[in-house]
């Protein structure tokens, strides 16, 4: 029995940190560039909505991933106009974004399906399909991570990302051309966070709702501060604060409190961002931002 | 000329951004006319539109001026919601838990309360940024989040009252009441929830406007916010600047809770905001961080807000959602200012972590 528990409290664990783990490796793009990606949230938003709409209208979860990619990589890029060729407050502009995605999917929706704000239910047979109980999308984000990881670190084009995002100054001396890899790093984002996104509408459930990320976007961005901007780390941090939410599941109305009451759920769903905060301020290792992160780069200043 | 140019600006991102939410309309197959039409003209009527408009405005002046005092300090102060949820609780805590006092008492000490705990909220973030260098922007994110959790907690376990199946608190003292404001003006019928809270965020404006424009305090904190290192060098200091800024703006926004809590439910109701710590941003920045402009953009809101309802009766497919849309079109374009500048740079505001 408590065996049982563990492996069931392990799968729900990943199933919980995919999300997270698209997100906050999309995320790493952009601010490894340099450019501060508070619109994860809005961009899976992007993404959770365009998967269940397109798989609704063409029954087919794979073209539902493809175009939710496509979709939050669109908004990414408006993203990115704003923010580079624009010099936008990076966090302003990411509210904004965030703020669209709280609209746009309930605006749609009411003309596409009559519905206040929610996709169709889709069929079992035309969601993600999953290997061994896990859908392919949580095993496709452990290969990005370690995709990731050498990307990062052992390219050309991972070397020019992080110089981007260290010292822009030094970096454009040395012929990178800054903001065009600060695009791809924020497309990249956009990308990454729409299939986290499109994991949760036609993977984890088999319908778009409001709001359905729940402030997923804002977890992953913390998991990408307490895994101090690398990727393995990043997943680390998705899964434990995966861990936590699993956690909250499973005993919601079973453990009790010496005093015999529920443990509080809420106390669980503080930890990520209670955790956030004490790394950030340096309590457990420092967690040190890309350099030039929040930085828009000026050649002429 | 600049001071054409501070109206001129917000004017045209709130005309770009009503061009695009048409697009919006038209593509989902709706009249952008007939949307509008009904978006912004129900708001006039006396005494439902206005009382209304007027009513919603109350929340998006204080989250503004919140917004923009933080601004104007140079910090983005992203957490105004967690501060109203706090604050809010604070009040409806004292609301019930002094219900013995009479009026004269308790409607002061609820207010102080609200206050209070807002600012006490937000100089968390304040602190950490002042002590350890982390930036509020994240920090303000998390305690939102940890805000929702902790007052959900206390409302669930605490304070709700046995049975109740909604989360939401027991009613406060009548005591705590403040009034409406049907009960002063001809015409203006009592269920309409405008109330003395309204008054409050007009007194507010003033009194920020006042604070920075007026005193040294008010001088120091724009001086940071201008350039930190040349205020330093004029002997301000930076960390107390930061902590004091913050704590201002949170207690600007924790007067939220005197309008939800003392002046419309009488009680703590949890969820009430409609997104009023983000809306106060957008507020903020097409306000240009003045408070004049602040009363005017978060009028423009509540007008639509007001709206919102009429478009999701009367239009076949446009839901009020497409507030939304044109909430977060206006912060994008005032965001983008330098697209309209002709061979100006942008601003270049980018905030650092």
């Amino acid at each position: 029995m408590r065996s049982i528990l563990t492996l069931s409290l392990l799968f729900s664990t990943i199933r919980l940190a995919t999300p997270l783990v698209w997100a906050a490796i999309g995320g790493l793009y952009s601010e490894r560039s340099g450019v501060i990606n508070i619109a994860l949230e809005g961009l899976m938003l992007a993404g959770a909505f365009t998967a269940a709409a397109t798989t609704y209208y063409t029954h087919s979860p794979w073209a539902g991933l493809g175009s939710a990619m496509l979709a939050a990589a669109f908004f990414a890029f408006l993203l990115a106009i704003v923010c580079i060729r624009f010099k936008a407050n990076e966090v302003v502009a990411g509210t904004g974004i965030n703020i669209l995605f709280l609209g746009l999917p309930a605006v749609l929706s009411g003309a596409l399906f009559l519905s206040s704000g929610s996709t169709p239910q889709l069929p079992k047979d035309e969601l993600l399909p999953e290997v061994a109980q896990l859908s392919v999308v949580s095993l496709l984000a452990l290969l990005l991570v370690f995709v990731t990881q050498y990307v990062l670190y052992r390219t050309p084009f991972g070397l020019r990302l992080r110089s981007v995002g260290e010292n822009p100054e030094a970096a454009d001396a040395a012929g990178i051309r800054v903001n065009r890899l600060r695009y791809t790093g924020v497309v990249l984002s956009g990308v990454l966070a729409g299939i986290g996104g499109a994991y949760l509408s036609i993977g984890q459930s088999s319908l778009f709702t409001r709001n359905m990320t729940a402030g997923r976007g804002f977890i992953a961005l913390a998991a990408l501060i307490f895994g101090k901007w690398r990727p393995i780390q990043t997943m680390l941090a998705c899964l434990l604060f995966g861990f936590a939410d699993a956690l909250t599941i499973q005993m919601q109305g079973v453990a009790k409190l010496p005093s015999g009451e529920d443990v509080p759920v809420q106390f669980i769903q503080m930890i990520p961002y209670v955790v956030t905060i004490v790394v950030l301020a340096g309590f457990i290792g420092h967690s040190r931002a890309p350099g030039a992160l929040g930085v828009p780069y000026d050649k002429e200043s | 000329m600049t001071r054409l140019r501070e109206l001129l600006f917000p004017l045209i991102a709130v005309l770009c951004a009503f061009a695009v939410g048409a697009l919006v309309v038209l593509f989902i197959g709706d009249s952008p006319i007939e949307t509008y039409r009904l978006l912004l003209g129900s708001a006039f009527s006396w005494p439902d539109g206005i009382g209304y408009t007027l009513f919603f405005a109350t929340p998006l002046i204080f989250t503004g001026l919140a917004v923009a005092v933080a601004l104007r300090g140079g910090l983005l102060n992203i957490g105004a919601e967690g501060q109203l949820y706090i604050a809010a609780f604070a009040t409806a805590w004292v609301g019930i838990t002094l219900s013995n006092l009479p009026s004269a008492l308790l409607i002061p000490l609820c207010c102080l309360a609200g206050i209070a705990a807002g600012a006490a909220w937000a100089a968390i973030p304040g602190i950490l940024k002042a002590r350890f260098g982390s930036h509020e922007v994240i920090n303000t994110i998390m305690l939102n989040f940890i805000a929702v959790a902790l007052v959900g907690y206390l409302t669930q376990y605490h304070y709700r009252t046995a049975g109740d199946p909604i989360m939401e608190s027991a009613p406060i003292s009548a005591a705590a009441h403040i009034p409406r404001l049907g009960q002063f003006v001809p015409g203006l019928p009592a269920r309409i929830p405008l109330n003395a809270a309204f008054l409050l965020a007009l007194l507010s404006c003033w009194l920020v406007y006042v604070l920075l424009w007026k005193t040294k305090w008010g001088y120091e904190i724009r001086a940071t916010g201008q350039n930190p290192s040349a205020a330093e060098y004029g002997g301000v200091s930076i960390r107390k600047e930061i902590v004091l800024t913050m704590a201002i703006s949170g207690a600007l926004a924790g007067m939220v809770g005197i309008n939800e809590v003392m002046g419309y439910r009488y009680r703590y109701y949890d969820g009430f905001s409609d997104n009023y710590g983000f809306t106060g941003i957008a507020v903020a920045l097409l306000g240009r961080n003045h408070p004049v402009g602040v009363i005017a953009a978060a009028l423009l809101f509540a007008v639509l807000q007001r709206g919102g309802v009429p478009v999701d009766a009367f239009t076949q497919l446009v839901s009020k959602d497409i507030v939304l849309i044109l909430q977060a079109l206006v912060i994008l374009f005032v965001a983008a200012e330098a697209m309209f500048r002709r061979g100006r740079r942008g601003q270049g505001a980018g905030g650092r972590i």
